[in-house]
């Protein structure tokens, strides 16, 4: 029995049975598992990283490689005023967007907490705003702050509350509200469903007790929910924080980053560099400025929510 | 071992029976597939403001085309602010239209990445009588043409006769002054003058340029290196433009595309607007839905003038169109045979039929063409292309000038100062950036 047995292992057989050998060690094992990860953040993420860092590097206009010029680029759009522009409408934009999407956020999830009537029903409809897609819905919005035909200011005259059209979309400032408002409103489901979640974590015998104990509504959110809900609000808020900074699609429809540049934020600036003029390189600068910003609030918050994690 | 009807077999037998032939036949055959074999060419240009053109280059200019030719015209149509983020990432991956029917002076700005198609524009220029000055100006790099001129959106302006009647204009205003005092009492009975300042590629430039000149305000010398905005000319034309927009213009103008005008001028809520003859040939298209306040069809009381004089004279920036092939396009041979064409005289001429009169050839031959004697209203466009200038006037309107217009300079010096910035700050802050550009290497 062991001759045939012997004589049936071939060299594909050994060969398998090496492998497997191979993979019963943990770190081939591990290295086996993420090497698809790797591959793809390599392709898709590095790759990209890189090549925006070396196109930021040179000279590079669409159809010309360019040559190296160092850090010229940069030097170039700090003295770009709409550049310097941008970076104040990107803050700008990302806090006060974010402040008011956590507030109605949470103040919506702790409603939708209750239990009543149809709750399935409003929690999916709530979601609304944040299913459609993003530039569908904000061509709706387009359509309602439009300088001649908004349905916004017919409403408003209609009730006597205006004389005159506000020109939403060609007011520097307005265009600015009317962006932050369309993305508030497209925001807030997020923050909502996604703390909603976080509530319904919370066990409610916490809340019992502390009723026992005499505390009122605001101290029982105070006290209890708000420590328990922190270490997801600030997940939430992370993710929202790098999706805002790095917001196109919104402005693009909208505004294009008019009027005369007031509403342009990095990512809408480096597209009109890059892609609407050709200058790839200043484009990539662009791009690229965004990054120290965006890793030094990843980093404060992820050690952050370590902290609160810990505590 | 068993000789059933294994799986392998099955989607073989499958194969073949679907009339595909099966991948073995197609490489014993050692050619394509019939489906593959014909060349097709992917020609984008911008949603036409006459969507009827669109149909016919769509059915039976691509019928012919496969008759004619034996390639499969694919024509796509996008949005004209689109169009360069498209030929961006098409250069940049070696892979797109073939064929793009450039804007503007669009061509200097891809010079290093288009085919050689000279030969075919100097055919065709020979043929049709010679191209209109522009195209020297946008398409060509003194040495070589870097596209095949196609046509001429011609940019004037459409205004509502009767209401400048009633205000004292029997005919239209000769100088900005007098728009200005026109649109100033027009404005006071809610009917402005609307116009773009935004960011979009006709009616921004189309007026913001020639506007410029008109007071003898220039972006450069005829060297076209020496930056020379900064000037006096320039500051009184900004500070002027502040009254006009603030007393004469719907100020919503500041967030306006190229198609918020047209509809507008159609709802009654401008009076006038620089444009292309879209919006007249839009009411005629449609009497019944474009009317005016006395229930008369609007087509009637729309006329076409020129743009005003200012002190340094009249000027005009017509929005010259431009066939690039792409040097990327692996059908060059298709390509060049499909311009030659589709630029003919034949062919183009259905087109040309179909635009009524909103664009004109870009050779002089079609101001012969019977079309103009069918409706005086259009009689504005005929020759409207001699008039015209391109940016970078008077120097070339090279890459640099193409910059200029691709980051809306000078559009912004004028919307910046009609939101209340000095004219003086915004004339300096657009001669710098004009300076960072051309003085560039």
């Amino acid at each position: 029995m062991s001759v045939t047995t012997a004589a049936l292992r071939t060299p594909e057989a050994a060969s398998r049975s090496r492998v497997k050998g191979l993979l019963e060690d943990e770190r081939w094992l591990a290295a086996a598992l993420l090497f698809p990860t790797m591959l793809l953040l390599g392709l898709f993420i590095a790759y990209p990283f890189v090549k925006g860092v070396m196109l930021s590097l040179t000279s590079a206009r669409v159809g010309e490689p360019g040559d190296w010029v160092g850090l010229a680029n940069f030097a170039k759009i700090w003295d770009d005023p709409i550049f310097r522009r941008a970076v104040w409408n990107t803050f700008w934009y990302t806090g006060v967007t974010t402040v008011f999407k956590l507030a109605l956020g949470l103040w919506l999830a702790v409603l939708l907490n209750r239990h009543f009537r149809g709750k399935a029903f409003v929690r999916a409809f709530i979601l609304l705003p944040f299913i459609i897609p993003t530039v569908l819905s904000t061509f709706a919005w387009k359509w309602m702050f439009d300088p001649t035909f908004s349905v916004l200011n017919w409403t408003f005259y209609k009730l006597g509350l205006i004389t005159g059209r506000i020109n939403w979309l060609g007011d520097p400032d307005l265009a600015m509200v009317s962006v932050m408002v369309v993305n508030i409103w497209r925001g807030v489901p997020f923050y909502a469903i996604s703390l909603l979640a976080g509530l319904q974590t919370i066990s409610p015998e916490l809340h019992e007790a502390a009723a026992i104990d005499g505390a009122r509504p605001w101290q029982r959110f105070w006290h209890v929910t708000w420590p328990l809900l922190l270490p997801v609000t600030m997940v939430v808020v992370l993710f929202s924080v790098i999706q805002t900074f790095a917001d196109f699609q919104l402005v693009y429809v909208l505004t294009g980053g008019g009027p005369a540049n007031a509403t342009h934020l990095f990512a809408t600036y480096a597209y009109q560099i890059a892609i609407g003029t050709g200058l790839l390189s200043e484009g990539a600068a662009i791009s690229l400025a965004m990054f120290p910003v965006l890793f030094l609030v990843v980093v404060v918050q992820l050690l952050y929510i370590r902290r609160v994690e810990t505590r | 071992m068993t000789h059933g009807i294994g799986r392998r077999r099955v989607l073989t037998v499958a194969g073949t029976a679907a009339g595909t032939g099966g991948l073995a036949t197609i490489l014993a055959s050692a050619r394509a597939p019939a489906y593959a074999q014909g060349t097709t060419i992917h020609w984008l240009r911008w949603n036409d403001f006459v969507p009827a053109s669109d149909q016919l280059l769509r059915r039976e200019i691509t019928q012919e085309c496969q008759r004619a030719l034996g390639i499969r015209l694919n024509v796509e149509t996008i949005n004209g602010n689109d169009i360069q983020a498209r030929i961006t990432s098409a250069i940049q991956s070696g892979n797109g239209p073939d064929i793009v029917n450039s804007l503007n002076n669009w061509p200097q700005l891809y010079a290093q990445s288009v085919a050689d198609v000279n030969d075919i524009a100097e055919e065709i220029g020979a043929a049709q009588n010679g191209y209109y000055e522009i195209f020297k100006a946008v398409a060509h790099d003194g040495r070589r043409w870097l596209g095949v001129p196609w046509s001429i959106v011609g940019n004037t302006i459409a205004y509502r006769k009767s209401w400048f009647e009633e205000v004292g204009y029997a005919e239209f205003p000769q100088t900005w002054e007098q728009y200005l005092d026109a649109g100033k009492k027009l404005k006071a009975k809610g009917r402005p003058i609307g116009q773009t300042l935004g960011h979009t590629f006709g009616d921004a430039p189309t007026f913001t340029y020639p506007y410029l000149w008109s007071w003898g305000g220039r972006e450069v010398e005829a060297d076209g290196r020496t930056v020379v905005l900064n000037s006096p000319k320039t500051v009184e034309s900004v500070r002027f433009m502040v009254g006009f927009w603030r007393d004469a213009h719907d100020e919503g103008g500041l967030a306006w595309d190229d198609t918020n005008n047209n509809r507008a001028f159609l709802s009654g809520s401008v009076c006038a607007t620089l444009n292309g003859a879209s919006i007249y040939i839009e009411a005629q298209r449609r009497p019944q839905a474009y009317q005016t306040e006395r229930g008369t069809p609007m087509k009637d009381d729309i006329r076409h003038a020129p743009l005003p004089h200012g002190p340094d004279g009249q000027y005009h920036y017509h929005l010259p169109f431009t066939n690039i092939l792409m040097g990327y396009s692996r059908n060059q041979d298709a390509g060049k045979r499909f311009l030659r064409w589709i630029h003919s005289r034949e062919v183009f001429e259905k087109w040309f039929v179909s635009q009524k009169g909103y664009s004109v050839g870009a050779t002089t031959v079609w101001e012969g063409h019977p079309l103009w004697n069918e409706d005086p209203v259009m009689l504005p466009y005929r020759a409207a292309a001699r008039t015209g200038r391109a940016p970078g006037f008077p120097g070339p309107s090279g890459a640099k000038a193409a910059e200029v217009v691709a980051k809306y300079i000078i559009v912004d010096m004028y919307a910046k100062a009609v939101q209340g910035m000095a004219p003086e700050q915004a004339v300096r802050e657009a001669h710098e950036e004009l300076v960072k550009i051309y003085g560039a290497a």
